[in-house]
């Protein structure tokens, strides 16, 4: 059974702004998937209206084959976490690691709280030192890893990634990476991974959909994305722009 | 002879604990080519595009053994001779369009103030059109007349691009140009500058953060790491660069054709930056 | 390790050790600015003048001397500002004078700074009808000049110098909500409240934990800068009989009673008038100065 699953999603912002026009995909349980766009092709607005962050127009989002409830209970955030973009936004300015780690724990009522935060600074390769830093004194990867830490310190079942990387240089994109992979294997979590980049993509997910304006254009696998099996001209496009320049042969 | 002679280039902040160089003596020349400048944030790698147009931000301070742009000596280059060199032979473009043009002015005007530096009135206005036809803006009239803010990213920055093009300069210093657009207008920018390089003879330091990109777009890259180069290839010669931050930098990429997992990370060595 | 060392180590080893050296870090920032630490001293001795009033006034403030001999004598060893009509001396009178001017100020932060946050955050924060009501009102309280609003309800309370701080302090939170209010607009929609929200926080827990503590420091700074006009306005009111009464020795109170005789006998209105002036102005340099530390907005 999927574990989340979105079918014929509609996102309208105010009276016009149409930003998701029906898409829909299945995520198996322990699957990672990735969604493809550009900028403006509706592929953020897909995770932020799966946690509840956006509005659904019409369709329906699925967990566990159970649909959900607009606002989202407190037990769907035990089970479904996301990690943003930008680390530098989505930590607080005057809060510790600490004061970060330490909310969700105090939110859902946990009792071992001193465990769980050096255990969670301790999976995403911080160690304890950390602990009592503000965001300012740390690095963008270093904070990347405190969003991710705190994604992870309720023991979700699901990750929504939003661009988790595209706002790091790329030694640290690798070493980030490499610690969502890592995590993902010891865990069996699920993973939704938002991207620009399709290397991203295919290196993070077993299978993918593009979009644009707002719209599925394609669902491919990894395999068939390698052997450049894309169907779709515009799929085609963004696998022969990621190649990187190329000059014209003869206009 | 080289357009562009850059000898020791050094830029120095005051901090509480005494001034930081976050460029260590950076020498370069630069004919009329396609020169990458390449590393991760911090490298200084923006700070030496700035210097060269005399634009490092106060409190820094740079200095150099020689920095000559067609004979002319801009170490200890007067304002006059700013003016007469800035925009009109020199000339830069940035990562993001909304901050590099004005929000008040429509681009039109935008273009003719620009084009009225070297050339007359009359001239200026179908010297604006040109130009946007020129960076591939499909219906210039309508960008013409447009304000920034009713322009999209791509266009913003095409007309950015026009703007600083519109005086035909002789070297153009395009810092992280593409970064803020989508894959596929990318290209499509980096094909006018290249066209402007090839038709017009003029010089371009490409600034950027991606390796894959300046590879395929430039003819040289200079690798920066922690204010100094560390390494110069020619383009087409990256995948044996023989600097192993180079490597490292190169080989963390993920690619789509698959390959390791996990991820190699770069090693960074004390040595690198010493 | 030296204190120093404690207060500014990158690897903080307890929650304790991370807020005192956060604070210390702004306490360096702060001292290196040379205008606010002449500001904060001004301040400091305005509350050591409160608190040790007694000890430093050499005669009382509300019993003057002999009327016929001490009467409006010019400033002179014995009497370092001279005397007022009433043959009492005025340096006693504005030693005693800072008490109730620093019960101004702060009664006026004390009430006006939490109604002003409440109320911006919230209709920032929670937006629809709640922001239309809540703004609706505030706009009424804007509309009014304060002086006379505050003239307003000083008539409809009685004089006197506590009905005068409720009166500016109900008039003078307008501004601190909308300055709250804008602060929550422009933090409401980042990722790091998107984040606690996804935890399943709260409001009232993103309100008083996430948005308030940043409103808070730009609210401190205007409070600050403020703090000038209460002055001037609690001296207003205490000129026009509507604040203190007499024999309190309140600074607008005494520049009032020196008023009729300016000409032949200057320091009788001079002297509380420069004890205002120097603290409005020690109070502003103080604002500039936690502006600069405290706004992450402000321009290096």
């Amino acid at each position: 059974m999927a574990m989340i699953e979105v079918s014929d999603l509609h996102v309208v912002f105010g009276t016009s702004v149409h930003a998701v026009r029906g898409v829909s995909f299945e995520v198996a349980e322990g699957e990672s998937y990735g969604i493809v766009g550009e900028s403006g092709s509706g592929k953020s607005t897909v995770l932020r209206a799966i946690c509840g962050l956006a509005p659904t127009s019409s369709g329906a989002v699925r967990y566990d084959g159970a649909a959900l409830k607009s606002p989202r209970q407190a037990d769907f955030y035990r089970r479904v976490q996301m990690v943003f973009q930008d680390p530098y936004a989505s930590l607080h300015p005057r809060h510790t690691i600490d004061r970060v780690l330490s909310e969700p724990l105090a939110i859902h009522g946990f009792t071992d709280r001193e465990r769980r935060i050096e255990q969670a600074l301790e999976d995403v390769g911080l160690g304890k030192g950390f602990r009592f830093r503000y965001p300012h004194q740390l690095s963008g990867g270093q904070r990347q890893r405190v969003a991710i830490a705190r994604a992870l310190i309720l023991e979700p079942r699901v990750l929504l990634l939003d661009e988790p990387t595209s706002a790091l240089d790329a030694s640290i994109q690798a070493e980030v990476l490499n610690l969502l992979d890592r995590i993902r294997t010891e865990r069996g979590l699920t993973y939704i991974l938002v991207s620009h980049d399709l290397a991203v993509v295919a290196h993070m997910c077993e299978r993918l959909l593009v979009m644009q304006h707002g719209k599925a254009v394609e669902e491919l696998t990894r395999a068939r994305l390698q052997a450049r099996e894309a169907t779709q001209p515009y799929t085609r496009d963004l696998l022969l722009a990621s190649e990187g320049y190329r000059p014209l042969q003869d206009a | 002879m080289s357009l562009l002679e850059v000898e020791d280039l050094r830029i120095s902040f005051p901090t509480r604990q005494g001034p930081v160089e976050v460029v260590r003596g950076v020498t370069f020349s630069l004919g009329r080519e396609r020169l990458g400048i390449v590393g991760e944030s911090g490298s200084g790698k923006s700070q030496t595009g700035r210097a060269i147009l005399g634009l490092t931000p106060p409190p820094g301070k740079a200095t150099a053994k020689r920095l000559e742009f067609d004979g002319i000596d801009l170490r200890d280059a007067s304002a006059a001779r700013w003016r007469s060199l800035r925009g009109i032979r020199l000339s830069m473009v940035m990562q993001d369009p909304k901050f590099s043009l004005n929000p008040v002015m429509t681009i039109g005007r935008q273009l003719i103030e620009a084009a009225r530096r070297t050339s007359s009135r009359s001239e200026s206005k179908d010297r604006a059109m040109a130009m946007l036809e020129a960076v591939q803006i499909r219906d210039p009239a309508r960008v013409f007349k447009a304000y920034p803010h009713e322009l999209s990213g791509g266009m913003g920055q095409r007309a950015m691009i026009a703007m600083m093009l519109i005086t035909e300069p002789d070297l153009l210093i395009a810092d992280e140009p593409t970064s803020a657009l989508d894959v596929t207008v990318q290209i499509e920018v980096l094909r006018i500058l290249d066209r402007l390089v090839n038709e017009r003879g003029m010089g371009l330091i490409f600034i950027s953060h991606d390796l894959r990109l300046v590879s395929s777009f430039c003819d040289r890259v200079l690798v920066m790491y922690a204010g100094q180069v560390v390494e110069e290839v020619k383009a087409s010669e990256l995948k044996q660069a023989q600097h192993p931050y180079t490597q490292g930098l190169y080989n963390c990429l993920p690619r789509i054709e698959g390959g390791q997992r996990p991820l190699p990370v770069l090693q960074r060595e004390a040595g690198w930056a010493v | 390790m030296t204190r120093r060392e404690w207060l500014l180590s990158d690897y903080p080893q307890s929650r304790r050790q991370a807020r005192a050296g956060q604070s210390y870090r702004t306490w360096l920032a702060l001292k290196s600015n040379r205008l606010a630490m002449v500001g904060l001293w001004i301040v400091l001795a305005l509350v050591a003048m409160a608190i040790f009033a007694p000890l430093i006034a050499p005669y009382d403030p509300l019993i003057g001397g002999d009327l016929r001999l001490d009467r409006l004598q010019p400033p002179s060893w014995e009497h370092l500002m001279g005397t007022d009509d009433l043959a009492r001396d005025i340096f006693s009178r504005v030693m005693h004078g800072a008490r109730l001017t620093l019960m101004v100020v702060a009664l006026v932060a004390v009430i006006a700074t939490p109604i002003g946050l409440t109320i911006g955050t919230t209709a920032g924060y929670l937006g629809g009808w709640v922001d239309v009501v809540l703004m609706r009102v505030t706009d009424i309280f804007l509309a009014f000049p304060r002086l006379i609003l505050a003239l307003a309800f000083v008539s409809a309370l009685g004089p006197g110098i506590e009905n005068a701080i409720i009166a500016i302090a109900l008039t003078s939170w307008p501004p601190y909500a909308r300055l709250a209010r804008a602060e929550t607009l422009t933090i409401r929609d980042s990722d790091f409240i998107n984040a606690a929200r996804l935890q399943g926080a709260s409001r009232l827990r993103i309100l008083w934990g996430h948005v308030t503590p940043l409103c808070l420091s730009s609210v401190i700074v205007r409070v600050t800068l403020d703090m000038a006009g209460i002055i001037l306005t609690a001296a207003g009111l205490g000129f026009l009989g509507l604040g203190a009464q007499p024999p309190q020795p309140e600074w607008g109170a005494m520049i009032a009673g020196g008023r009729r005789f300016i000409i032949d006998y200057w320091w009788v209105a001079t002297m509380p008038g420069i004890a205002i002036f120097v603290v409005s102005l020690g109070f502003n340099l103080l604002g500039d100065g936690l502006r600069d530390v405290l706004d992450p907005k402000a321009v290096k």
